[in-house]
């Protein structure tokens, strides 16, 4: 099989990569979850969390997943560890050892073997490392369940605690005695302990200083060199999107909006929803005069969607086809990814490189 | 710099908090002012007393902190009988906290926004009833003039529909509504100083934006100061007329806008400007960090603060001698061996 066929909303769209220089493919992925009334708990209707996306992932490349609160990024990056249930489409993923496997389809035991592959790291390094467990017992869980111990367990935490700029020596103490950056190391060395091939990294500088951020950002950078790792990072935060990723995909209320290289998005975004966030980004330079798209209104609601396109009426560019028709995600060439009725017709505005 | 622009001075302000493990000096020498009108920002990471600032100015330091030493002076304007406008000094820090004069100070003329709408308002109270008790306290309205009131300035914040939120429950809101409603509160007496500590930290980029917009309309409309703190260089740029930053308790730099970030002094503050990934950069350069963390703050370092991850220190001086406050251009102040 070579290139890709996606049924994207009715139309087709072909995505040039081969399946070779894939390592995840994410097909028309629901989450929908049932709002549920009275007594008998009759269902009333579906929060779309996640609402029919696709996207895919190059081996070794970070591909970013950006978006407000409740866009659904983080449900997305959930649903393809199954760390909960997707309602349905297809994660293809290519392990090492199985080959392309549909994720949602894996039993119990085959499952097991995937998600060493398949790591995540978390936003809050504070509520995600149990306080009762030491560092060594943080890390060496993955390897525990494996059946490593003693000797060889130690050493292999020991060789990841140095990997992620920690002191070998402080495996036996807990992680109240660390800082926040530090913390989010030990979940860093968590994470790498089964030699995966995708981490999933969910908003993971967010909760640090700023001069911690840039310290954990370049640690990711490297481990991803050395080790040849896959990320899909998830973050809210445009500056460090464009630093840390080869290509990004927007999310707006449960779909995506638009997927194309990093640069291209950031000077050539052309989904209005994408010019609009990367213009209210406050950008660190006093005498930058802002032209700023102020949007009105709020994020629409995923329980009850407006018709058409989810973002017609906070757009202002749409016209009544975007109020009855729902556009569908196109190539516009080079792989630029955009769902919008006008995207060839409208000139939009980027960030201006300094 | 004359007089009668100054809105409020902080001088040495030192507020330390006395735990059992020992001493935080969490405000250890901060000194600042603020002109009336313009728009302060206050720059640093967490732990570095920018909001423990913030709360000495207004006397709400939670126990066991204290205000040790240093002085806050308000300079109070006021007009008499439609006389003339005079101004009248008053030394916060001598204030009772739970005094008469604070407490018509605080809220009124001085008020102030946090950052999580959702854990300062109250859950069980509508948005009306919130606002309202500051006019039926402050300005002794009667609560049909004060429900009037309140219909008014939540329209003026850009509340859609103010006739039906104005009996909705803070958890009926978004996130960016009950920033408006905070705003609306904060700003009900026309304040000639509003503190607003991280207040678009919890909100997403697009709503923020409409927030920064909406504080800077009122700004114009009221005439008041703002003291806005948060750790985001890009809202400190976009909002603010001078900065200072604070790094452990200290400020260290204190400028116009402009030259804090094309001609910064302190190592600090340059590393810090270099180390943020911004939107306008290609993507894939490497970033410099900031080596080491943030001492911890029951044992800060000798000599200056910032010495064990300054790439410029000096031995021998920058771990013994603790660096003097030193001029180095209009109105801008640093506090680093380098200078002296």
């Amino acid at each position: 099989m070579c290139g890709a066929t996606y049924i994207v909303s009715g139309g087709k769209v072909n995505m040039q990569p081969t399946d070779d220089e894939l390592l995840l493919q994410v097909k028309n992925l629901k989450k929908h979850y049932p709002i549920e009334r009275g007594l008998f708990k009759s269902v009333v209707g579906h929060v779309k969390a996640v609402d029919g996306v696709s996207f895919y992932i190059k081996d070794r490349e970070t591909l970013g997943l950006v978006g407000e609160s409740g866009c659904g990024k983080t449900t997305t990056g959930r649903c393809i560890l199954r760390a909960i249930e997707p309602t349905s489409g297809e994660i293809l993923f290519k392990d090492p050892q199985l080959g392309w496997v549909n994720v949602p389809d894996l039993k119990n035991e085959e499952l097991k073997k995937v998600r060493r592959s398949m790591q995540m790291i978390f936003q809050d390094p504070y509520s995600s490392l149990s306080p009762r467990m030491t560092l060594l017992q943080i890390v060496g869980e993955p390897l525990t369940v494996i059946g490593m111990k003693g000797r060889e367990l130690e050493e292999r935490v020991a060789y990841l605690l140095e990997l992620v700029g920690l002191r070998p020596e402080y495996m036996r103490r807990y992680p109240h005695a660390f800082s926040g950056g530090q913390r989010q190391r030990i979940g860093i060395a968590r994470a790498l302990a089964l030699n995966p091939r995708l981490i999933v990294a969910d908003e993971p500088v967010s909760a640090l200083d700023v001069s911690i951020q840039a310290q954990v950002l370049n640690l990711l950078v490297e481990l991803q060199q050395q080790f040849n790792l896959t990320y899909l990072f998830i973050a809210h935060n445009l500056g460090v999107i464009r630093h840390i990723c080869n290509r990004v995909a927007v999310m707006y209320v449960g779909k995506l909006v638009e997927m194309t290289e990093t640069d291209e998005l950031f000077s050539h975004p052309m989904h209005p929803y994408t010019e609009a966030l990367l213009s209210a980004v406050p950008r660190p330079d006093p005498r930058l005069k802002m032209d700023r798209i102020l949007l009105t209104g709020d994020v629409a609601d995923p329980a009850n969607p407006p018709t058409g396109c989810y973002f017609h009426p906070r757009c202002r560019y749409a016209q009544d086809l975007c109020k009855t028709e729902e556009p569908a995600l196109a190539d516009m060439g080079g792989e630029h990814f955009v769902s919008c009725h006008f995207a060839h017709n409208l000139t939009l505005r980027g960030v201006p490189e300094v | 710099m004359d007089d009668r622009g100054l809105l409020v001075e902080v001088k040495d302000l030192k507020t330390y908090f006395f735990l059992e493990e020992g001493i935080v000096r969490a405000v250890d020498g901060a000194t600042f002012s603020l002109r009336r009108g313009e728009t302060l920002g206050v720059v640093g990471e967490s732990g570095c007393g920018k909001s423990v600032t913030a709360q000495s100015i207004l006397r709400i330091v939670p126990n066991p902190g204290r205000i040790v030493s240093g002085e806050i002076v308000y300079h109070r304007q006021y007009r008499s009988n439609g006389g003339p406008v005079s101004t009248e000094d008053i030394l916060l820090t001598k204030l009772n906290p739970h005094g008469r004069e604070i407490r018509a100070i605080r809220g009124a003329e001085i008020a102030m926004v946090f950052q999580e709408p959702m854990t300062s308002l109250s859950p069980v109270h509508t948005i009306g009833d919130q606002i309202m008790e500051v006019f039926i306290l402050h300005q002794r309205l009667s609560k049909r003039q004060a429900r009037e009131h309140t219909l008014e300035i939540l329209s003026r914040v850009g509340m859609p529909k103010p006739n039906q939120t104005v009996d909705s429950y803070p958890h009926q809101l978004s996130g960016g509504m009950r920033q408006r409603a905070m705003i609306a509160m904060a700003l009900s007496c026309n304040p000639s100083l509003l503190i607003a500590d991280e207040p678009t930290t919890a909100l997403d980029v697009t709503t923020q934006a409409q927030v920064l917009d909406l504080m800077r309309r009122l700004q114009q409309e009221i005439g008041m100061a703002i003291m806005f703190i948060t750790h985001d260089l890009g809202v400190i740029a976009e909002m603010c007329d001078r900065v200072v930053v604070m790094y452990l308790g200290k400020v260290v730099e204190s400028a116009d806008v402009d030259p804090m970030f094309h001609d910064p002094k302190h190592p600090y503050v340059r590393a810090l400007l270099r180390s943020v990934p911004s939107v306008s950069a290609r993507s894939g350069r490497r970033l410099a960090p900031i080596e080491g963390s943030v001492p911890d703050p029951y044992n800060t370092p000798p000599g200056c603060p910032f010495h064990p991850r300054c790439a410029d220190a000096k031995p021998g001086l920058c771990d013994v001698d603790e660096p003097q406050w030193i001029p180095v251009g209009r109105e801008h102040y640093v506090r680093c061996h380098l200078y002296s």
